[in-house]
């Protein structure tokens, strides 16, 4: 894989999609361990309900955990500066994601080069899930 | 509504110990297969200094000393009612396993939307290494929803 340069990138170039496979319950169970949110309303569908849901649905984190491979697979993590995220809609059970972004603003600041991103996850019916930005450092 | 006096609430303090086997497992978890995120060898060869800890796996950290579901108790919110409303992260460092880190939260804002339907819980933490280095900045927008206020 070639690593992006501040001077080859240019505004408007999209980055590598990155296709999820499809939600299911074991990948919230295991998201819940291995991330540390342990909220039943994501992994117990009797806590769901009663809480007026009528599923168990995605934590927002694994949508935006999947943003964070996106990224870091097209510049290495250590350039990552800022990535921030609205969440827009929830996630159920059987949807199937996939993570994109494109090149909105080149500029210097304080002596770094840096390229902002505008990113978000869809599902396949188009509904956007997340949306935010992300600045890279590149050289 | 929620009571307005915890703007500026500190949270405890909290040192959360990155564990390799713990990276492992998030990495499997969000379908991570890159040998530089599992593998202390290829992460060396990557020029990190060990397993690099993901741009989003901190966010674990609150949750996992129970500060989070404590703060919500006392705030007085079922924790079937909260959704994440924004998150963000901005990076100083690269932390990696074996680093002990910690985590210093704060309430910084609460509001409310949509007539107290939805009330809105902003909390800013910085978190440094064991060096007293810079890690990151996180902030978390929680949404609290008011399932009664609303239907009032």
């Amino acid at each position: 894989m070639s690593l992006p340069t501040f001077d080859q990138v240019k505004v408007g170039d999209e980055l590598p999609a990155l296709e999820l496979p499809r939600i299911t319950r074991t990948t919230l169970a295991l998201f819940a361990g291995a991330s540390g949110d342990h909220n039943p309303v994501h992994i117990d569908l009797d806590f769901a309900k009663s809480a007026g849901m009528p599923d168990v649905f995605a934590h927002g984190m694994l949508p935006m955990a999947y943003l964070g491979r996106f990224l870091t697979h097209w510049a290495p993590q250590p350039q990552l500066r800022h990535f921030s995220v609205r969440f827009l809609a929830i996630t159920p059970i059987g949807a199937k994601l996939s993570c994109g972004g494109k090149v909105v603003e080149k500029f210097e600041r304080n002596g770094q080069t840096l390229v902002k991103l505008e990113i978000g996850v869809v599902d396949d019916n188009g509904d956007v899930k997340l949306s935010g930005d992300a600045l890279v450092e590149l050289k | 509504m929620i009571d307005p006096k915890f703007i500026g609430h500190q949270l405890p303090s909290t040192l959360f110990e990155v564990e390799k086997g713990r990276l492992r497992f998030f990495a499997k978890a969000i379908g991570e297969t890159r040998p530089e995120y599992l593998d202390e060898a290829a992460a060396k060869a990557a020029g990190f200094r060990n397993l690099p800890v993901p741009p989003t796996f901190l966010m674990g950290v609150d949750l996992d000393a129970g500060i989070m579901f404590t703060l919500l108790e006392e705030l007085g919110i079922p924790i079937g009612n909260i959704l994440h409303g924004e998150q963000s992260f901005t990076y100083h460092a690269q932390a990696y396993a074996g680093d002990v880190l910690k985590v210093e939260s704060r309430i910084s804002d609460i509001y409310s939307k949509k007539g107290g339907a939805l009330d809105f819980i902003v909390k800013d933490s910085m978190i440094t290494d064991q060096n007293g280095v810079k890690v990151m900045e996180t902030r978390s927008v929680i949404v609290a929803r008011n399932p009664k206020e609303h239907s009032a």
